[in-house]
């Protein structure tokens, strides 16, 4: 069995098609509710109760919603690129599922335990902004469209301030691979070190993912619903979807390179008992709530505001931190693999 | 000075965790919500809801057909026809009101001289047809003897303000 599973063609390709479900199932799970702990999450912070009626506790509101919209009739615009129309919203869902390849939720436990992990990371979350800027372009709507331009020059700007955090990470790791991210932190987890870096990390998340404060692509107050206002049903779904499961790989890419991935906190033995996954999920939870927290509090960013914030002060900021780190590993001689 | 104050305070992120340590405060309170259909707000005893028309307790109809509430209805939802009845006293055939015209003024209550026809608590009457919506006579009184010791009750609080 395990001669099958690991040295013929056939058993390689089932077993990887088993362990991507293995992971993607739970992924899926996760973002639906994800959905509903943002409701819940804002619903609380405003007062409200939030969904609380389908099943026991509004539990079973993800479904019901996902079920509403299947049946749900697809629009398709009559000026729009019908080809384009529907790569857009697949191309995000599936560069969303695509990242999940190189996590290690584990010890060990990655589909692909790549050398170059963190660049396959960065690259797909890079390529995420095509998704988006086809669908607004082959929706033929200048809402759509505005969103789609406002969108790339956002995830632009802010793609090359997080260059420069992971760079930061790199050098105190001295590996691209994420497994050997995860255990340089076995000591202190690079949160504390590198503490500026992760939070410049973390907002640039935010604006990566277009989250709020930074959700100017689907800004509604100005431009409806930014680049897809044209989408209806199930390929709304596949954007809301993909739009959460980035907000979660995010988040597993800050648990990974700053919060110690699937270590304890402590090294000691009530915390080790726990396994590492448990440890992994539940840092992923901490860091979305985060998300929903600051959604809930701050209003939206302007346009040039930023633009300014990312290009003048997150810029300039982790270039420093990075000529800092590194001046500080090669003072003390902390630099590893040398 | 000013410039390197300002910079340093905005690095340190301050107003921005006040901000967060707000909606914290909040995500903790006691929600506002009521669970609607399971439970209710109070009411004022001058709310305005569904209409009724009321008896005497000895089960004679309080109207008297003078037609005020007509007259004073600014949306003209009500329409009264009236004769004379066997036994001599002046009664309405025909009480009708439009309640998709209704505005829920209050006007009609204020204009009766009899409290006879009168806005009651019920908001909730909502219907899946239009033609439910035209009340008539039976459906009115109907309504007052349904509702008539919580339209007593009304009344008598609110006596004093009137």
């Amino acid at each position: 069995m395990y001669d099958f599973f690991h040295n013929t063609d056939i058993g390689i390709v089932i077993l990887t098609f088993i362990e991507a479900l293995v992971l993607l199932v739970p992924l899926l799970i996760g973002v639906a509710y994800l959905t509903y702990a943002e409701r819940k999450v804002l619903a609380a912070m405003q007062l409200r109760k939030g969904p609380n009626v389908v099943g026991p506790f509004g539990l079973l509101q993800p479904f019901a919603d996902a079920l509403k919209m299947l049946m749900k009739e697809t629009i398709i615009p009559s000026g729009s690129n019908r080809l384009l129309f529907f790569m857009g919203p697949m191309l995000t869902f599936m560069l969303a599922m695509l990242a999940w390849a190189v996590i290690p939720v584990n010890n060990g436990w990655a589909i692909a335990d790549i050398n170059v992990g963190i660049l396959y990371l960065f690259a797909i979350s890079s390529l995420g902004v095509y998704g988006i800027i086809i669908a607004g372009w082959a929706s033929n709507s200048k809402y759509a469209f505005l969103g789609a331009m406002r969108s790339a020059a956002q995830m632009v700007s802010y793609e090359v301030s997080m260059g420069f955090v992971l760079v930061s990470v790199l050098l105190c790791v001295g590996s691209l691979n994420l497994t050997d991210v995860v255990l340089a932190q076995r000591t202190v987890w690079f949160c504390i070190p590198l503490f500026p870096m992760f939070i410049v990390f973390f907002i640039s998340t935010l604006a990566e993912t277009n989250r709020s404060p930074f959700d100017l692509p689907e800004g509604e107050s100005e431009i409806v619903a930014g680049f897809f206002v044209e989408y209806s049903s199930m390929s709304f779904a596949l954007f809301f979807l993909g739009e959460y499961a980035n907000m979660i790989l995010m988040s597993a890419m800050t648990t990974i390179l700053f919060l110690g991935g699937w270590l304890a906190p402590f090294n000691v033995v009530p915390f080790t008992w726990i396994p590492g996954v448990i440890w992994f999920v539940l840092k992923i939870c901490f860091v979305l709530f985060f998300f929903l927290w600051v959604r809930a509090t701050f209003p939206r960013y302007r346009y040039d505001q930023l633009m300014r914030l990312g290009w003048k002060v997150f810029l300039p900021l982790s270039l420093l931190w990075l000529v800092v780190t590194a001046g500080a590993l090669m003072a003390f001689g902390w630099l590893p693999n040398t | 000075m000013a410039f390197l104050d300002r910079t340093a305070r905005s690095l340190v992120l301050g107003e921005l965790l006040a901000g967060l340590g707000l909606t914290l405060r909040y995500f903790f309170k006691q929600k506002a919500t009521i669970n609607y259909p399971y439970e209710k707000g109070p009411i004022s005893p001058r709310f305005k809801g569904e209409h009724a028309l009321r008896r005497y307790p000895n089960g004679e109809e309080r109207c008297i057909a003078c037609k005020l509430c007509e007259a004073v209805c600014p949306a003209q939802a009500i329409t009264i026809e009236a004769e004379p009845r066997a036994d001599g006293s002046r009664r309405t055939t025909r009480y009708d009101i439009d309640m998709t015209k209704c505005i829920y003024c209050g006007l009609c209550e204020e204009a009766c001289p009899v409290d006879a026809i009168v806005e009651g608590p019920n908001f909730e009457f909502s219907t899946e047809t239009r033609e439910e919506l035209m009340y008539n006579k039976d459906r009115l009184l109907a309504n007052g003897d349904r509702w008539e010791p919580e339209l007593a009750r009304r009344l008598e609080l609110d006596a004093p303000y009137r």
